[in-house]
This record gives structure tokens, C-alpha cells and sequence, in this order.
């Protein structure tokens, strides 16, 4: 009981503090310098329509690659922590059959949630998408994969190869911004294009493309070392 | 007032999402107890970049170009929390990773029975 009143102590202070900052926000009505310089400047220096794509692939690039090394990183651990003792589960408890609706729905759902992944992440730079979130769709459809068939065991290889490979040409997309352009993962390597069309915003839609690949590859790998360890 | 809500709600799911944290005993509730507080994070952060009457980061032709500072709201908020919900993934990710591997060591995912670092 009173560790109970402890906490609810703690969060009254903190909700205090929480409607102290709520009492004092304005909210601004001009855009800050930041966000000035982003708005005046992305249509003519990137050629992206979506703006918040052209700060994450260009402006803030190295960023995204700090972020996606860390999705790595964390899929990594995530199949070391889980590895150990797989090699006996390999002999599963029979599992029902998943049934009719699920296994047709799947096999009809997953090629198209692969396609809507595909599109949203080379519209990244004109609609509100973009790698993450193509990436997040992709894996979604190895999850329903995964659900219906969950004692068929799924490529790690393809998984690594996909993800390698992806991750191997953003770098390098990066490093021919460093030397055909401004800097590196500069999109001005390829010319910018009609503003607005598909292929403009230089190089955006290629890289935006692998870090969405390179994602739903971290994404399923995660995915399925977690399923693995069902049936125990 | 758009903002002011999503606001007030995103301080609420951080409150929610700490009490969880704090007085729930069973590992898989704690780590969902951590993802509500994240996402109030979030929700915080979207709302602060939000500014009333303006529209989203995206150039088209009903918001061209030349007039974009005026008509739309601050990216830096949205590309930031597309970010931390990413590595929000990658925690939650590696925290049920842990959890199935304490419940491997003791059987159970009882907080309260994992007593070797508490003091």
C-alpha cells in the first residue's frame, strides 16, 4: 500500500509539472527559423513535395542512418538473445491447421500488402510515406505469413541477404553524394526532375526505397525470431 | 485547441503508462505499460509542432510552393517522432526478447521473483 502511495505521489507531481507546461504553451504562429528555412528551401534545393520526407533522407540523412543501424542493431540482439536452444525446437508440437479463411485471406492478402509497401515507400517523397512506414508494411504481411503458416520455417538467409544488400546501397548512394555532390547522401546526384512527378527529388525515391527494404527486412527478422520461439 | 487536446491526452498516456509501469508485477504488462508512456510522448511532441489553421508539410498544388511558409506547420516534430516511434519499435522488440528469456531462466514473468539485483 504504500509503494502504491508512493507512486501515486510521484505521478501527482509529475502531472503537476505536466499541467504547469500545458498552462504556460502558447502555440507559435510563425514557423521558427528551422522550420522557415525547411519550408523556403525544400521545393528548389531537394524537389520534394513531402517536406518531412526531404529533412529525413537529405537534411537529417546521417540521422536516418544513425536510426536505421540501430533497428539493426537491435534485430541482431534480438536473434542472439533468442538463438540459443532453437535447434530443439525445430521438433514442434502439431499445431491445427490454420483453416480455410485464414489461408486463402493470406494468400490473397500478403502479394498486395507487399505492393502497398512498395508503393508507399517510393512515394515517399510526394505522399505521407515513406521507408518506415513501407518497411512497418512490409513486415506486416510476413507477420500474416507467419500467423498462417507458423510452423514453416522462413528464409533467414533471404532476410539477411535483402537487408544487406539494402543497407549496402544506401551507404552507398550516400558516399556518391559525397563525391558527385554537396555532401554525402546528397539526393543531387540524379538530376531533381519535374517537381511533384515520380521521378524527381534526385536521388530520394532510390534511397527512400532501400531504407524501406533494409526496414522490412529488420522488421521480419524480428518478427520471425519472435515466432520461433512459440511451440515449446 | 486541436493541439491543446492532443496535448492534454499525450500527458495523460505518459501518466497511464507510468503507473502501469510502477505497480504492475507481471513483466509482459510492464512492457506494454512502457509502450502507452512512449506513444504520450509522441502524441506531446506531434501536438507542439502543430499550429492552428495551417496544414500539413506537403507541397501540392493547393499548397504551392512559394506560399509553404505561411500555410503549413513545423516538419521538424513529425520527422523527429518518426524517428523515436522506429526506435520505440526496436526497444519494445528487444524488452520481449529479455522477458521470454527471464521467463525461460525462472518460469514465470513475475517481477517480484527476479531478486538478484534488488537491494
Amino acid at each position: 500500500m504504500i509503494r502504491h502511495l508512493a507512486v501515486l505521489l510521484l505521478l501527482l507531481g509529475l502531472g503537476a509539472a505536466f499541467a504547469g507546461l500545458m498552462a504556460g504553451y502558447t502555440p507559435d504562429e510563425e514557423l521558427n527559423l528551422t522550420g522557415r528555412y525547411y519550408a523556403e528551401n525544400t521545393a528548389k534545393d531537394i524537389g520534394a513535395a513531402n517536406i518531412v520526407t526531404a529533412i529525413i533522407v537529405t537534411y537529417r540523412g546521417l540521422d536516418t542512418l544513425g536510426e536505421v543501424t540501430v533497428l539493426f542493431l537491435t534485430a541482431t540482439i534480438v536473434g542472439m538473445v533468442l538463438a540459443r536452444g532453437r535447434r530443439e525446437r525445430a521438433l514442434q508440437l502439431e499445431l491445427p491447421p490454420p483453416g480455410e479463411l485464414l489461408e486463402t485471406g493470406s494468400r490473397l492478402l500478403a502479394p498486395l500488402i507487399l505492393l502497398l509497401g512498395a508503393y508507399v515507400f517510393i512515394n515517399g517523397h510526394l505522399t505521407p510515406g515513406g521507408g518506415f512506414q513501407g518497411g512497418a508494411i512490409l513486415a506486416s504481411a510476413i507477420l500474416l505469413l507467419l500467423l498462417t503458416y507458423p510452423t514453416r520455417r522462413f528464409g533467414h538467409r533471404m532476410i539477411t541477404v535483402v537487408e544487406s544488400v539494402s543497407g549496402l546501397a544506401f551507404i552507398s548512394l550516400g558516399v556518391l553524394g559525397l563525391l558527385f555532390a554537396g555532401g554525402f547522401l546528397d539526393n543531387r546526384i540524379l538530376p531533381l526532375g519535374e517537381y511533384g512527378s515520380i521521378f524527381s527529388a534526385g536521388a530520394i525515391p532510390i534511397i527512400y526505397a532501400f531504407v524501406g527494404l533494409k526496414v522490412g527486412a529488420e522488421f521480419s527478422s524480428m518478427l520471425v525470431n519472435l515466432s520461433e520461439t512459440e511451440g515449446k | 485547441m486541436m493541439a491543446e487536446v492532443a496535448m492534454a491526452t499525450g500527458f495523460m498516456l505518459v501518466l497511464i503508462g507510468l503507473y502501469g509501469a510502477l505497480t504492475n508485477r507481471n513483466i509482459l504488462r510492464i512492457i506494454v505499460s512502457f509502450t502507452l508512456a512512449t506513444t504520450g510522448v509522441n502524441l506531446v511532441m506531434v501536438a507542439v509542432g502543430y499550429m492552428h489553421g495551417r496544414t500539413a508539410p506537403i507541397l501540392d498544388e493547393a499548397v504551392p510552393a512559394a506560399e509553404a511558409v505561411a500555410r503549413i506547420i513545423d516538419p521538424l516534430p513529425q520527422a523527429l517522432v518518426l524517428t523515436a516511434i522506429v526506435i520505440g519499435l526496436g526497444v519494445t522488440t528487444l524488452m520481449l526478447a529479455y522477458a521470454y528469456k527471464l521467463h525461460e531462466s525462472k518460469g514465470s514473468l513475475d517481477i517480484t521473483k527476479f531478486t538478484e539485483l534488488k537491494w
